[in-house]
């Protein structure tokens, strides 16, 4: 068993109210730290055996179809044991 | 005239849509998201609501609905198609229109009667309204805010292509202050706030949406 993960995030044009909301929210809590919060979204694929290079061109067209909308975010494909 | 109004698992407005076509003086067709039949249709609506449950991005599933396939061919035909809020956000989606619709700027859900300038007046779904006019409608939803790049915002001012604008205080961080816009041909419309709540004074606001769905009929018969 091996673990494809797509994870998708807005592009840095595209305001991201949710990730300014938890940034804002972090030194109320007393978090100092963060210049800046984005937030994505993380998909994990499982698939029976080590993925191929074919197949792993395969998830990225399912991502760039379905899992990410190409016009407002960006993904990128990795296989995680 | 036949409009199609489709109904989507999660489709809410489905209904007042139908109620706003026949207001408009047009019949009203359900047509279903399993059936790619379009039971000859001379045009089309894609109702408010939260189809497929918003899952993944707003529209993203629904795009891939059966009966989209029939309508995303017939619509690069030619034939009028509207879609008002999540209808507008599965447009978006299917590409028939640029852009994408993202979570309002203030977070919040919005429900509220909005003021919007009528811009275009060319499309087959703002034919009877007057160029300029301001009307209101309510406008409800939590990813309202039209985003697209600088390139495309460009192209949709230049070519007129922005059918209705917020009018006062930008409600959701929409670019432009875009309510809605219409495809390089003018047949197919997205339009955020909803004109099929807004048909009635003794339901809605004012009755300032009816132009919406009477024009189909104007233009159709070349009234």
């Amino acid at each position: 068993m091996a673990k494809i993960v797509v994870e998708v995030m807005l592009k840095p044009e595209i305001l991201d109210p949710q990730g300014k909301a938890v940034a804002a929210a972090l030194p109320r809590l007393g978090f100092t730290f963060a210049k800046s919060v984005r937030q994505g979204k993380r998909f994990e694929i499982e698939v029976d055996s080590d993925p191929t290079p074919a197949q792993l061109a395969e998830v990225s067209r399912a991502a760039e179809t379905l899992l990410a909308n190409p016009v407002i975010e960006t993904f990128i494909v990795k296989v995680e044991k | 005239m036949k409009v199609g109004v489709v109904t989507f698992p999660g489709s809410l407005d489905d209904r007042d849509a139908a109620r706003a076509i026949r207001a408009g003086g047009s019949e009203a067709i359900a047509l279903w998201h399993d059936d790619a039949d379009l039971h000859g249709v001379d045009a089309v609506i894609l109702p408010g609501g939260f189809s497929y449950g918003d899952y993944l991005r707003c529209g993203a599933i629904s795009r891939f609905a059966p009966v989209m396939g029939s309508i995303i061919e017939k619509a690069n035909a030619g034939m009028p198609v509207l879609g008002i809020c999540n209808g507008f956000q599965i447009l978006c989606e299917s590409h028939l229109l640029p852009g994408a619709l993202t979570q309002n700027q203030g977070l919040h859900f919005l429900c509220t009667p909005q003021t919007i300038k009528i811009e275009n007046t060319s499309t087959p779904w703002t034919h009877d309204f007057i160029q300029g006019a301001e009307i209101v409608i309510p406008l409800k939803n939590g990813e309202g805010s039209f985003q697209c790049d600088d390139p495309t915002l460009a192209m949709l001012e230049s070519e007129g292509r922005v059918i209705a604008r917020y009018v006062g205080e930008n409600p959701n961080g929409s670019r432009n202050l875009i309510a809605g816009i219409t495809n390089a041909r003018g047949n197919v419309v997205g339009l955020m706030p909803h004109p099929e709540h807004a048909i009635d004074p003794l339901t809605g606001p004012t009755a300032d949406g009816l132009p919406f769905f009477s024009s189909i009929l104007s233009v159709m018969v070349g009234k």
